[in-house]
């Protein structure tokens, strides 16, 4: 009678349990449908004809198929004079990035050891409580000459702080007999740096890297500026024919009217191409920016 | 740690020098782009020249720039929307992570756990440009998919965008979209890292799985989402420029216009360079004693110390 009891009570529990875990499921899919759908929608946009576009008829699969934007895009020059502004930004902006994070990572996780620690740390700190705000810095990259230069978007941003907490905080974790014993072979501090820690630093070197990439892929700011139209960076330059054309400062009626020119599957095309990069790297960005995010929020 | 000291100690003060050395060119990138623009920050209090240059003999006109944007008819409402989208922004989100993150945290299906997690933090790295674009066409009057819906269904459409009435929600909710997946993998961390005796010990004791989320998991996270909070408080003053500047326009200002975007408009826009950088000022001050303050608290309650 017991045994029956029991095993209709753990029947009972593993059943609710099992409208617990379907409930959970079904939640679980809504929210990544929820991440996934738009920028499926844009895919769709984007080999739709404008037409179909425009007639409200592209869902969730494109409607009269075409790669005319994407060909179109390829052989817009415009385009193309943005994106190369953007691989050069990141092409100097990454290495430079990823040379000051490390260098001022390596003294700082020295501790006290390291004998003027504090006051570089006070001196980055407050880097982080008080800013100048917009209008001087833009007016020192101004007096540098550094408008409509590439300098002007990589210079500014190049010291990035949480990255290099993210560096230190790992750099201090690393056991102290690593470099003890290389001090005693009479290696200097930039050998150590280079040839103990960095090799074994890879997970959030790649981490605090691809952030950097994003940080410069997505910044579109300081791109708009400082630089020209003529040479502005991609993101800018998407911005230039996203948003202008965007209506969204005109009624619903002036829409409707103007929506019959719209170039909504170029719009999309070019969105794509310009989210391609981050999808590429999205991979590996998963792979290390969980423990790297964590180590930094979460302090290890 | 004898090396360090002691008898080597002419060695070590050699290693202390490239330690120096290393420290050098972030210290100088720091003076140029973080410590003059802070010392710039003094034609606030001057009548700027741009011709003059930053530091040229401008004339001293003491609060007359603070006077001006305090007798601007905006100002109040600007700051009432920076802090309406903020305080929102920080509070639904985090609610919202921490429900995802124990969602995630009680699914067994491993697969599904999986690819909802790698799904929904992609868009945290998509920029605004690209997603004011897609939620531009979203939400648009005319052809945006949602509005079709809202027809289709018998409503009349929405113009989310610009209409004062659905400006704030909008900007809110697209936030919310952007960023929960990732402030959920934080909180996810903070889950996985409590220890699971903690659990058998409650199954021992007869808790269900809604009991165990309540008396382990949460109390388990409580130290980071309190310490999250706190940080957060840093924020405050930003309510996100890159957002509001992609998706609003002259007609929602009244709602949606924040301190950043004004600061943009009044600067760079109308050239009116000090009164901007005099609002900057403002705001920097605020956020100084907001984020010193959230520092602090997070050191002394948390004994979290960011270096």
């Amino acid at each position: 009678m017991k045994k029956a009891e029991e095993q209709e009570l753990r029947f009972v529990q593993s059943a609710s349990q099992k409208t617990g875990q379907a409930v959970i499921s079904i939640l679980l899919v809504l929210t990544g449908m929820l991440c996934f759908v738009p920028f499926w929608y844009i895919v769709c946009q984007s080999f739709s004809s404008n037409e179909a576009i425009s007639a409200g008829k592209v869902g969730l699969l494109p409607v009269e198929f075409q790669l005319d934007s994407y060909l179109y895009v390829l052989k817009r020059a415009p385009f193309w004079k943005a994106a190369w502004i953007t691989v050069l930004r990141v092409a100097v902006g990454l290495p430079l990035g990823m040379f000051l994070m490390v260098t001022a990572a390596y003294p700082l996780s020295k501790g006290k050891r390291f004998p003027g620690r504090d006051f570089y740390v006070w001196f980055i700190f407050f880097t982080m409580l008080f800013h100048g705000g917009l209008i001087p810095t833009y007016l020192v990259v101004r007096e540098l000459g550094m408008l409509n230069t590439v300098w002007g978007m990589i210079l500014p941003c190049a010291v990035n702080v949480f990255n290099m907490l993210l560096v230190l905080s790992f750099f201090r974790q690393l056991p102290v007999e690593l470099e003890e014993s290389a001090s005693l072979d009479g290696a200097g501090h930039w050998r150590i740096l280079w040839s103990i820690f960095l090799p074994v630093s890879k997970p959030v070197l790649a981490t605090v890297a691809l952030f950097t990439l994003v940080q410069h892929w997505n910044s579109w700011f300081d791109g708009m500026i400082y630089m020209k139209a003529d040479r502005y960076p991609l993101q800018t330059y998407l911005r230039s024919i996203i948003i202008s054309f965007n209506f969204s400062n005109l009624t619903p009626l002036e829409q409707m009217q103007l929506s019959n020119f719209n170039e909504n599957a170029l719009k999309s095309a070019q969105m794509v191409i310009g989210t391609i990069p981050i999808l590429l790297v999205y991979p590996f960005l998963q792979r290390y920016f969980v423990s790297g995010i964590t180590l930094g929020s979460v302090k290890g | 740690m004898e090396v360090w000291n002691g008898k080597e100690g002419k060695k070590s003060g050699k290693k202390n020098l490239q330690l120096h050395v290393m420290m050098l060119p972030t210290i100088l990138f720091l003076i140029v782009f973080s410590y003059v623009p802070m010392v710039g920050i003094i034609i606030a209090f001057q009548k700027f020249n741009p011709a003059k240059g930053l530091f040229g003999k401008n004339k001293w006109i003491g609060l007359e720039n603070f006077r001006y944007i305090f007798s601007l008819p905006n100002t109040r409402q600007v700051v009432v929307n920076t802090l309406i989208l903020s305080v929102s922004k920080i509070v639904i989100g985090t609610l919202l992570a921490i429900t995802v993150a124990l969602l995630l945290n009680e699914c067994r299906n491993r697969i599904l756990k999986k690819s909802v997690q790698t799904i929904i933090y992609f868009p945290y790295f998509i920029s605004w440009i690209i997603l004011a674009g897609m939620i531009g066409d979203m939400l648009s009057p005319s052809s945006g998919i949602l509005n079709q819906l809202i027809t289709a269904l018998g409503g009349k459409p929405i113009y989310f965008l610009g209409d004062n009435r659905y400006f704030r929600t909008t900007l809110i909710v697209s936030d919310l979209w952007k960023t929960f997946g990732y402030n959920s993998v934080i909180y996810l961390a903070a889950i996985t890292g409590i220890d699971s005796s903690l659990y058998e010990a409650a199954a021992i004791d007869g808790a269900g799985r809604w009991k165990q989320i309540l008396y382990v998991t949460l109390p388990g996270m409580s130290m980071i989402i309190i310490l999250m909070s706190v940080l957060n408080m840093g924020n405050i003053l930003n309510a996100g420029f890159d957002q509001v500047y992609n998706l609003y326009s002259p007609g929602v200002y009244e709602s949606g216009d924040i301190i950043d975007t004004m600061v943009y408009r009044m600067g760079i826009e109308q050239g009116q360079l000090a009164p901007s950088a005099a609002v900057g000022l403002l705001k920097s001050v605020v956020s100084l004693l907001l984020i010193a303050g959230s520092y602090y608290i997070a050191d002394k309650k948390f004994d979290y110390k960011i270096f």
